[in-house]
């Protein structure tokens, strides 16, 4: 490791598709409002499960632009990919007609890939589970793309025209993390100069209810939705799952300036490890992501005084809260105590692979913004988790640095840290 | 400067063999394992022959506690990690707790443990999923259950590019170790040999329909007409040169370059992106495609990607003036773990100084191609190139570079 | 009525089909009062056994008491107390 990275990559477009709010705009308003958009599943009839609550993105792929083939042949999860990204690169002023297709590349996250389809899909073809001999003739043809989900990854890339490094990351829900961490490398190490990267997941889907259900992961509080996303609070019982997508455009930082581009923050920094305990559970302690932390804030040669905000993992399980209190402690000693921290899951749900994104993309806006979103619904914090959680009301203050985390089934622990680009590595 | 990333242990999960040695002999002789599908009944189906693994018993290799929750993918990952680290003399729970990380690819996750909880929930109801669904089925299973039975708290990855993603997991894993990982394990096993896995399969429509297991995935062959699906693939462990050095590793070669690109819509009227990739992963090894001893090929049997693929190294090698060769056409395409499984072929390869044949094929005199067939080569070997591609046009090349002993040595 | 009560052979048959046996474990052992964690099980394998006997029995245990079973004695005795009395 021989002095700064010369080349840098920093975050020049934003594209949001969320529950509750269809673009930047109207996210960052659910956000600063501190409103929910959990309610009872309308999908389909939750009623036989634990869980009937998710925040439900109301998402219109025709009016989001998508022709009728893509529609056909996309997996909810891949629309919003692909609509988000269109989204990121109308805001960047790039103009991606006139860069070569081979400098552009793209990596979407996404944890569970098409499990809408899929979870349809098998019900035709096995005949709502009575063959074992599942009927091929009854298959649509483009079961092949909800299978393999790197089709969400080479669909960004037609419908931006890049014709670089394409793939997807999966690792559960730090995906929407490891992928921008993996796009930021990209355009270190001169793989491509412009990717279009973010994450996607919409799971809201039977076959997800019930897995979470068989492992109580999930709020079985069904009488009151709007109120069902309690992390940091003593009566959180769960988390409220949730669908989306966040796309960026990242680009060298030299080339940003020279095109006097707008730009959201630098990647700084970006570390992940794995806890190699249990692929659903958490040690206490918070050890491997405090170690994340730790190498992501050396990464980007800032110190632990210098974050301002930290847009936490907070899930709203037991497990998790407490998980992560400690580890922000041991990463950063007494100045957790006085860095806010609040969770958008308390307001868009928890969209597994796609929320990683989610909540980067509500870290540049708070940085832009100088606001700080609430953690909704906190009323009663657990005593255990005692840092300063920006209960239900947005916070006006200056924000330069920000920490984004997240942990995920597999055991991995993710950190980033987003700066101005005078920030970092000075 | 930056560190040289070698390939100190290989462990293998091939139709034609589970052992290191089982699978060489096999490799060489041209004994290909391609057969009707005994997994369940295939004679509903178009397609009906696969490259199966036979003799693998999970309870042999894994403990209790885990078959409840895992997919075959993942039973199969987890020995292979096991044969992986032995071959390297290693025991990473010895090394410092956060030294070793696993990146591995996936295509599928764990498909026939999702088919069986989709059935459960359709036939019967949401209680009857099983409490291990949440993960046993997701992309990310293997790298997270080779993390926890070894204590790998390094950095780990997950990637998803179809047939490309298995050099794109050992591309990232480099990345891991430029920046200061010791270790990583790395590559793919896939296996969805289950009725839904088929099905699915099946709307990819590149499955080869035929009956006979000889002339059924015919790569670069004037009869080609789709592949044959298989299961398995390779785990290898990836360590940084000097870490390697400093406990007298054997070294099986060094991941000198690595290139990916994407294929622009068929409709677009542009042109493929191998060439590109090729080149890429040339430029990337400071070599010169004189310098390339032998080409493992994506070996599609599709006539049109056979067609890109070919024109492609002729384009960059000339015409016939490399020797070409898939030995997956004695295994079946393995989707993710494909590539891998060529990356310890090309590393046996030059270690032993010969290129393992293709069978079956007949090369058609179509294209510019020295395709290496009937019996092995013998051939000194310094770098050897592995194309990998997936579904939607995902392309990668990795060369591999042998190292000298006296490289390897500690002095 | 035997056929009624839960006992400790069902459990492990349960046991050894949703989770297996840890290395070490001796589930035909004096295992009656030893702790869950002891044998090797994590709340992941106790959901599952839970699952697996509430699905076989037609039953619902109440989640905070399935919670607070800690060893087979606790959970066979919670089972019983849902199943009807012969």
């Amino acid at each position: 490791m021989s002095g700064p990275p010369s080349r840098r990559p920093v975050i020049t477009g934003v594209g949001v598709t969320a529950p509750g709010g269809q673009d930047v705009k109207e996210f960052w308003k659910l956000l600063t409002d501190g409103r929910t958009a959990t309610r009872r599943i309308s999908f389909f009839d939750p009623s036989p499960f634990r869980s009937q609550v998710a925040a439900e993105a109301d998402f219109d792929a025709e009016l989001s632009g998508l022709t009728p083939q893509e529609i056909r042949r996309m997996d909810r999860a891949a629309q919003f990919a692909v609509v988000t990204a269109r989204e990121a690169v109308a805001d960047s002023g790039l103009d991606f007609a006139a860069l070569p297709p081979h400098r552009m590349g793209v990596t979407v996250g996404s944890a569970v890939g098409a499990t809408m389809g899929l979870d349809q899909e098998y019900r035709t073809v096995s005949d709502g589970g009575r063959l074992d001999l599942v009927d091929h003739t009854y298959a649509v043809p483009h079961l092949y793309n909800y299978m393999v989900p790197s089709s969400f990854a080479t669909e960004v890339a037609w419908a931006v025209g890049a014709e670089g490094p394409t793939t997807v990351i999966s690792t559960g829900c730090t995906s929407g993390l490891d992928a921008i961490g993996y796009a930021a490398d990209l355009i270190r190490e001169g793989s491509a100069d412009v990717l279009v990267a973010g994450a996607t997941d919409a799971p809201i889907s039977p076959i997800t209810l019930a897995c979470f259900d068989a492992i109580k992961a999930t709020t079985p509080r069904n009488d009151d939705p709007e109120h069902a996303s309690r992390p940091f609070d003593a009566s959180r019982n769960g988390f409220v799952l949730g669908e989306g997508a966040a796309m960026f455009v990242l680009e060298d930082l030299a080339s940003a300036l020279a095109r006097g581009a707008r730009i959201y923050a630098e990647v700084a920094g970006f570390a992940t490890r794995s806890n190699a305990f249990h692929m659903t559970g958490l040690r206490p302690d918070g050890r491997e992501m405090a170690e994340a932390i730790r190498v992501a804030l050396e990464a980007a040669r800032l110190a632990p005084e210098d974050i301002d905000y930290i847009n936490a993992h907070g899930s709203g399980t037991k497990q998790n809260d407490r998980h992560e209190t400690a580890a922000f402690k041991r990463s950063l000693g007494e100045h957790a105590y006085r860095t806010p921290v609040s969770s958008i899951k308390s307001m868009v749900g928890h969209s597994l692979g796609a929320i990683g994104s989610i909540e980067i993309a509500a870290s540049i806006l708070a940085m832009t913004h100088n606001v700080v979103p609430p953690t909704a619904n906190l009323h009663r914090p657990d005593p255990e988790c005692d840092l300063d959680y920006v209960p239900l009301t947005a916070r006006e203050l200056p924000v330069d640095a920000v920490l984004s985390v997240g942990s995920g089934f597999g055991g991995f622990q993710s950190a980033i840290v987003l700066a101005p680009p005078g920030r970092s590595g000075t | 400067m930056t560190t040289a990333t070698w390939v100190t242990g290989l462990g293998v999960a091939a139709p034609t063999g589970l052992s290191l040695a089982e699978y060489w002999a096999a490799t060489l002789a041209g004994r290909g394992a391609i057969g009707p599908v005994t997994r369940f009944d295939a004679s509903s189906y178009p397609a009906r022959l696969a490259g199966e693994i036979t003799g693998f018993v999970a309870e042999d290799h894994l403990p209790s506690r885990l078959l409840p929750q895992t997919d075959r993918m993942t039973r199969l990952a987890l020995a292979t990690a096991d044969r992986a680290f032995a071959d390297a003399g290693v025991n990473p729970a010895d090394l410092p707790e956060f030294d070793v990380g696993v990146i591995t690819a996936s295509h599928s996750g764990g498909f026939e443990f999702g088919q069986n909880e989709l059935r459960a929930l359709w036939s019967k109801g949401g209680q009857y999923v099983s409490a291990y669904q949440s993960f046993a089925w997701f992309y990310a299973v293997n790298s997270g259950q080779i993390s926890i039975r070894h204590g790998l708290r390094g950095p780990s990855s997950v990637v998803v590019s179809d047939q490309a993603g298995g050099l794109d997991a050992v591309a990232q894993a480099r990345r891991q170790i430029r920046k200061g990982t010791a270790m990583v394990i790395s590559g793919a096993v896939d296996a969805s040999i289950c009725p839904w896995g088929w099905v699915a399969q099946l709307t990819g429509g590149r499955l080869s329909t035929r009956d006979d297991a000889e002339r059924a995935y015919l790569p670069f062959d004037d009869d080609a007409t789709g592949h044959v699906p298989g299961e398995g693939g390779a785990l290898l462990v990836l360590e940084d040169a000097g870490h390697a050095r400093a406990r007298g590793a054997r070294v099986y070669g060094e991941i000198a370059g690595y290139a990916a690109t994407t294929d622009p819509r068929r409709d677009s009227g542009r042109e493929p992106t191998l060439q590109a990739a090729i080149e890429g992963a040339l430029a990337d090894s400071g070599v010169e495609p004189a310098d390339i001893g032998a080409v493992f090929a994506d070996a599609a049997a599709i006539p049109e990607l056979d067609r890109v693929e070919a024109e492609a190294i002729a384009k960059v090698f000339g015409p016939s003036a490399v020797p070409v060769t898939a030995p997956k056409t004695m295994t079946g395409r393995l989707y993710s773990g494909a590539a891998p499984l060529d990356l310890a072929a090309a590393c046996l390869a030059m270690r032993d100084g010969v290129i393992p044949p293709t069978v079956n094929t007949r090369p058609s005199p179509a294209y510019d191609l020295d395709l290496v067939t009937g019996a092995p080569r013998a051939a000194a070997l310094r770098h050897v190139l592995v194309i990998a591609r997936g579904h939607g046009g995902l392309n990668s090349a990795m060369v591999v570079r042998a190292v000298d002993p006296s490289a390897a040595a500690d002095h | 009525m035997p056929g009624n009560q839960f006992t400790l052979d069902d459990l492990k048959t349960v046991l050894r089909q949703a989770a297996g046996t840890d290395e070490g474990v001796d589930l035909d052992g004096d295992i009656i009062d030893t702790s869950f964690d002891d044998l090797g099980y994590e709340s992941l394998a106790l959901l599952e056994t839970a699952s697996r006997i509430e699905r076989h029995h037609g039953i619902s245990l109440d989640e905070d008491a399935l919670g607070e079973a800690q060893t087979p004695r606790e959970l066979i005795d919670l089972v019983n107390t849902h199943l009807p009395a012969a």
